[in-house]
């Protein structure tokens, strides 16, 4: 039946960092020939409105893992605002329109305002952050995004003593938005999510608005997006419009729709498992097709080192 | 029993493939979606988490041709053709694409890791229900042919082939609790399920209330 072994992994099943990073060149070279819009309708699995995006490479990043494919990282998306099926954000998500975009950054911070994107996170800052990112229901990837820490742009608004929190949320327009229309609605909107101070203005945590050197897929959060490498995928909060210091532990949309489930902290462990799953073993996306084999899933998503401090003496059974 | 063999091979041959040919056809064209879903994997074609996509598929066929099966008594009693003489086929069906379903968890997902798939399905109530479902299915693919019928008598063979009832239901439930919220797809299904199964309770009542009419009550049973 199926145990036969695959005669050979398709090539384009993996992207060597070494491929990847001549095609960087490549458009980089093209873009400054003025080519770029030429050559975004002929690369492959190209993301649709999407603009080259260069960023140099930041030491943060995760260099011993192959890249996921680029077209797998953007066919393959939990963004139940745009439907939920994996392949609902893909194939929904152009309709969003992402300019203008302006972030309002409030709450307990001195300078309260609607930041332009563009004014928010600005092109010199870039960086490129190769992260595992490990989803909640078993899978994984590795993708190059490129962004800023997060720290750079709350800096900007000034955080007040009084700030322990940072809260996150998503765009409501159901007008662009199918997932949120309609009569099955699988989770209340706006999506929020939330992160403790210590964790929003740690090292490894990003606003990515980019990735594989180019802009963000819509499919993908664009225009901007958070990304916490060590916490599960869904922390991550998409197109986001808000975002907020507050002194409380803010409500967070998985923990509002299942608080059994998923809690605040959602920290990628193998040791504390989803109540109605195991969390021990992770599918990495792209890698040899249908024989692709379960590998161990790494506490912190293999980000311990530099983040376990932030969790010392804290049980993290009863905080999930 | 000299008899014995001769079942055992009679039974494998009701297992394989019918002798009328709309049956057989019925077979083949049930296992397309199989076929076709194996060979896009086979190809690389079934996306980003190819066994992921690979299991659904499969999983969500047994569930469709187990709701077919529960259709065909109901479909008749409300006027509409009989169908009766293919829910063997349509049945067996079910129990194909579910012992695929479970292969590609057991061999691909697990990897043959037999400590893992115990775990799962002591631990993991959304497994133990899709086990359930499928161990209930064993004993009625295997029953699924004349001689068994004969061997059995009639009325334990119906009998046993009411767990059906319980393997859908089942199947129902576990699919809603592999899902992280609540999409609509799984309760449509489910919905499907509970009014069929409705079906038969509202006839048993009413057979019930109207004991004199009894004797219309075709013998054959649901």
């Amino acid at each position: 039946m199926l145990i036969r072994r695959p005669s050979a992994i398709a090539p384009s099943a993996i992207a060597p960092r070494a491929v990847y990073l001549r095609r960087r060149e490549f458009i980089a070279g093209a873009a400054a020939l003025g080519l770029g819009s030429a050559l975004a309708a002929t690369i492959p699995g190209r993301a649709a409105g999407a603009a080259p995006l260069p960023a140099p490479k930041s030491p943060l990043s995760t260099l011993d893992e192959p890249l996921s494919p680029l077209k797998d990282i953007t066919s393959y998306n939990n963004y139940y605002e745009f439907g939920t099926d994996k392949d609902d954000p893909a194939r929904n998500a152009h309709a969003l329109t992402i300019k203008p975009w302006t972030v309002k950054i409030d709450g307990l911070v001195t300078k309260p305002a609607d930041y332009d994107l563009e004014d928010l996170i600005r092109p010199a800052q870039l960086e490129e952050r190769i992260y595992r990112m490990r989803c909640v229901e078993g899978w994984s990837m590795v993708i190059p995004w490129i962004g800023v820490p997060l720290e750079a742009v709350l800096k900007r608004a000034e955080p007040q003593g009084s700030a322990k929190y940072v809260a996150f949320e998503t765009l409501v327009r159901p007008a662009e938005m199918p997932g949120q229309r309609g009569l099955f609605q699988p989770l209340p909107w706006p999506y929020v999510e939330g992160l403790r101070l210590d964790e929003a203005l740690h090292p490894l945590t990003i606003l990515a608005v980019g990735l594989y050197g180019e802009t963000l897929a819509n499919q993908n959060g664009a225009p901007v997006r958070l990304v916490v490498p060590w916490k599960y995928g869904f922390k991550g909060i998409k197109s986001i419009v808000r975002i907020s210091l507050t002194d409380k532990q803010p409500p967070t949309t998985w923990n509002i729709a299942n608080p059994r489930e998923y809690g605040f902290y959602s920290n990628v462990n193998p040791a504390v498992d989803h109540p109605r799953w195991s969390q021990a073993t992770e599918r990495r996306i792209g890698e040899s097709g249908l024989f692709a084999k379960r590998r161990p899933t790494l506490l912190f998503n293999g980000y311990a080192e530099q983040v376990a401090s932030l969790y010392a003496g804290m049980d993290l059974k009863a905080n999930y | 029993m000299a008899a014995a063999p001769k079942t055992v091979a009679r039974t494998w041959r009701g297992l394989a493939l019918g002798t009328n040919p709309v049956r057989r056809a019925v077979y083949i064209v049930g296992m397309l979606p199989a076929v076709s879903t194996i060979y896009l994997g086979l190809m690389d074609e079934l996306g980003a988490d190819p066994q992921k996509t690979l299991e659904r598929t499969l999983g969500l066929w047994a569930l469709r041709f187990l709701i077919v099966c529960l259709a065909i008594t109901p479909l008749r009693r409300l006027g509409g053709p009989n169908l009766v003489r293919y829910r063997r086929a349509i049945g067996l069906l079910a129990f194909y694409y579910a012992a695929l379903h479970l292969s590609v968890y057991a061999v691909l997902d697990q990897g043959l890791d037999l400590g893992a798939i115990g775990a799962d399905i002591v631990r993991r109530p959304y497994i133990t229900i899709g086990m359930l479902a499928f161990a209930i299915l064993v004993p009625l693919a295997v029953t699924s042919n004349a001689p068994m019928i004969r061997r059995l008598g009639g009325a334990a063979w119906q009998r046993l082939h009411r767990l059906v009832y319980l393997a859908a239901a089942a199947a129902a439930v576990h699919f809603i609790m592999l899902v992280k919220s609540l999409p609509a797809e799984p309760l449509i299904y489910a919905a499907l399920v509970a009014a069929l199964l409705l079906f038969r309770l509202a006839l048993r009542l009413q057979t019930r209330a109207r004991p004199a009419h009894r004797s219309r009550v075709e013998p054959a049973g649901a």
